[in-house]
């Protein structure tokens, strides 16, 4: 036993604390990462930021007096003002631009969130595959995703919505389509290291089973990679979505998102700017956020700067 | 070298025919035929429409039709501009797109390396900082919200430049949109160029060099240089193809009857064979453009020998 770990009836640990040796909990990677995290300003900030967002796009629809698609037939194109309620004014056809944003932002960030979570399990298990069974199939099956890599994921992401239609969830499809290759090809390069390291090969020498290798070496090794890169992967998505619908082929009215309000706004920015500068401010803080979250986790996960 | 260049070749025939395939077919298994509309049109006419375009005949043979004239150059038809054909529509839009393309390409480069090297031979100082912070906002700050705001502040508020538009390569209406695509693309190639140089500089080389007391100018111009400059011509692939969707982005910002205006139309009028043809020409001018990037490549790293 470790005697350093307290428990019941050690005396031993309480010995040291008297010799005035610090005796810190034993911290995981995971503990060790949060503190590293938490050091990070700008991602603690971005973190804050991200998650006032988030709650006013669940929240704030509920809250705030308007209908994200009702016309206010007093107030059209307002410029925004405290008076009417109507705090980022409203659009051309009198809807309220706060509550839009929030109901656009609801749907790019669920478009986001189930398009990441989508690609992410096809990466992982694209990439696991392939680095396990290695050979041939790795062979095809990475030559796959080249293939994928040379292609304007956007013109074939065009052609699917041509070809399908525009419903949320063929969005979702056609981007998790585009989005996964990323994934697999860390995923893959990892698997494969780690299959070779020293202690899994110390641990399998010492008759530790197949599946506690997997358990207790591979997986936690390929989660801090994994979580740095589903922290990337989510804007990306949320962009895919964004150039989507802002091109006229994503999201459809009624329904909106912010690469539908960005639109709307580019017609009309001469005479009302607001109405494309806060969704347009709007998604590059969260994009921007996002960002910072994903250099702070990685600096937080990576075993290499240890 | 020869036999990779021909391997690397040969190694895109199975992309190009994969991407071409699965994208007919695509096209082909949608539900409902392209003459489907709510005008009647009688059953006559129907049957020679079909018989022009070939559908009558079974999908293999199409196919085989669609590779035939595919591989002597003919893109096909257009089905909603009906004198156009898609090579017609190309010959008057690509010479714009590869305009601006082109321009911003080497524009970037230029400035991207220069501003790394600055970046980089001042680590942490202002400069520094300053091109980091202006490189983030370039990659995190959707192009689409970025061109408008330009258009707002240089066209609008200003009223320096057209806010949009085209006349026949007047210089006016190119400045916009290649400023656009050049401040993208410098904040990827600035960022990439700065790193590679700072960690070039810490090798042994280098310090021999300083050693025996050369001037940094040629520490940096003559030795440092070259090695650091590999990074940036492997991001010059994926930088080719995210210029395709820039292109998209941009050419719907500022309207440039280019190609990527062509693609988005096409898709919001679903005419099927305009969008097929522009996905096939556009895929395969970026297949080619990586391999002219893999191919510099291995020219100018001694270390790759396949």
């Amino acid at each position: 036993m470790n005697p350093l770990t307290p428990s019941k009836n050690d005396s031993l640990v309480q010995n040291l604390g008297q010799l005035s040796v610090t005796t810190k909990a034993p911290r995981n990677l995971w503990a060790d990462a949060r503190v590293r995290f938490l050091r990070n300003r700008a991602a603690v900030v971005s973190l804050v930021i991200l998650s006032i967002i988030i709650l006013a796009c669940v929240v704030g629809p509920w809250v705030l007096p308007h209908d994200f698609d009702t016309a206010d037939w007093d107030a059209m194109s307002v410029a925004p003002s405290m008076a009417n309620a109507h705090y980022w004014g409203t659009d051309e056809a009198g809807r309220d631009l706060l509550v839009r944003c929030l109901i656009g932002g609801r749907i790019s960030l669920m478009v986001g969130i189930l398009a990441t979570i989508a690609s992410v399990t096809l990466g992982i298990a694209w990439g696991a595959v392939a680095g396990f069974m290695g050979g041939k199939v790795d062979a095809l099956m990475m030559r796959i995703v080249d293939m994928m890599y040379a292609i304007p994921y956007l013109l074939i992401a065009i052609l699917l919505v041509t070809i399908l239609g525009r419903e949320f969830y063929l969005v979702v499809i056609t981007i998790t389509a585009f989005s996964w290759m990323d994934m697999a090809r860390i995923v893959r390069g990892q698997t494969l290291s780690l299959r070779s390291r020293e202690y899994v090969e110390a641990a399998r020498s010492i008759g530790v089973s197949t599946t506690r290798i997997i358990t207790g070496h591979i997986v936690p090794n390929l989660l801090g990679i994994v979580v740095i890169y589903t922290t990337v992967t989510v804007p990306g998505v949320i962009l895919t979505e964004s150039v989507l619908s802002f091109l006229g082929l994503g999201i459809q009215e009624p329904m909106t998102s912010w690469g539908v309000l960005i639109q709307d706004g580019t017609k009309v920015m001469d005479v009302s700017p607001w109405i494309l500068l806060f969704p347009g401010a709007l998604l590059s803080i969260t994009l921007y956020c996002f960002n910072f979250i994903g250099d702070g986790m990685r600096d937080a996960l990576d075993p290499k700067d240890r | 070298m020869w036999t990779y260049t021909l391997r690397r070749t040969l190694a895109t025939i199975p992309t190009l025919v994969a991407v071409i395939s699965v994208c007919y077919f695509l096209l082909h298994a949608t539900p409902g035929g392209p003459f489907d509309s709510d005008r009647q049109v009688s059953a006559a006419v129907l049957a020679n429409l079909q018989a022009k375009y070939h559908l009558d005949l079974p999908l293999w043979q199409q196919y085989l039709l669609y590779w035939k004239s595919l591989l002597q150059g003919d893109l096909g038809a257009s089905f909603r501009y009906a004198d156009w054909t898609v090579n017609d529509l190309v010959g008057k839009a690509l010479p714009i797109s590869l305009a601006i393309g082109g321009t911003s390409m080497v524009l970037s480069l230029f400035i991207g390396v220069t501003v790394g090297i600055w970046a980089a031979i001042r680590q942490n100082s202002l400069i520094d900082h300053f091109v980091m912070l202006i490189s983030n906002v370039g990659s995190a700050f959707p192009s689409f919200v970025i061109g408008p705001v330009l258009i707002l502040v240089f066209a609008v508020g200003l009223g320096w430049l057209p806010a949009g538009g085209w006349n026949d390569f007047e210089l006016r209406f190119m400045v916009l949109p290649v400023a656009l695509l050049t401040f993208i693309n410098v904040s990827t190639i600035g960022r990439v160029m700065r790193g590679s140089l700072i960690e070039v500089l810490h090798s042994n080389f280098i310090r021999t060099a300083r050693a025996k007391g050369l001037p940094e100018r040629v520490v940096i111009l003559r030795h440092a240089l070259k090695p650091a400059l590999l990074p940036v011509v492997s991001t010059l692939g994926p930088l080719a193809i995210s210029s395709i969707t820039s292109a998209l982005i941009t050419e719907t910002v500022f309207s440039l009857p280019g190609i990527g205006k062509l693609i988005v139309n096409g898709a919001g009028n679903r005419d099927y064979t305009l969008v097929l043809g522009l996905v096939v020409l556009v895929t395969v001018l970026a297949v080619l453009m990586n391999l002219l990037v893999d191919l510099a490549y291995a020219v100018l790293d001694p270390k790759i020998r396949y």
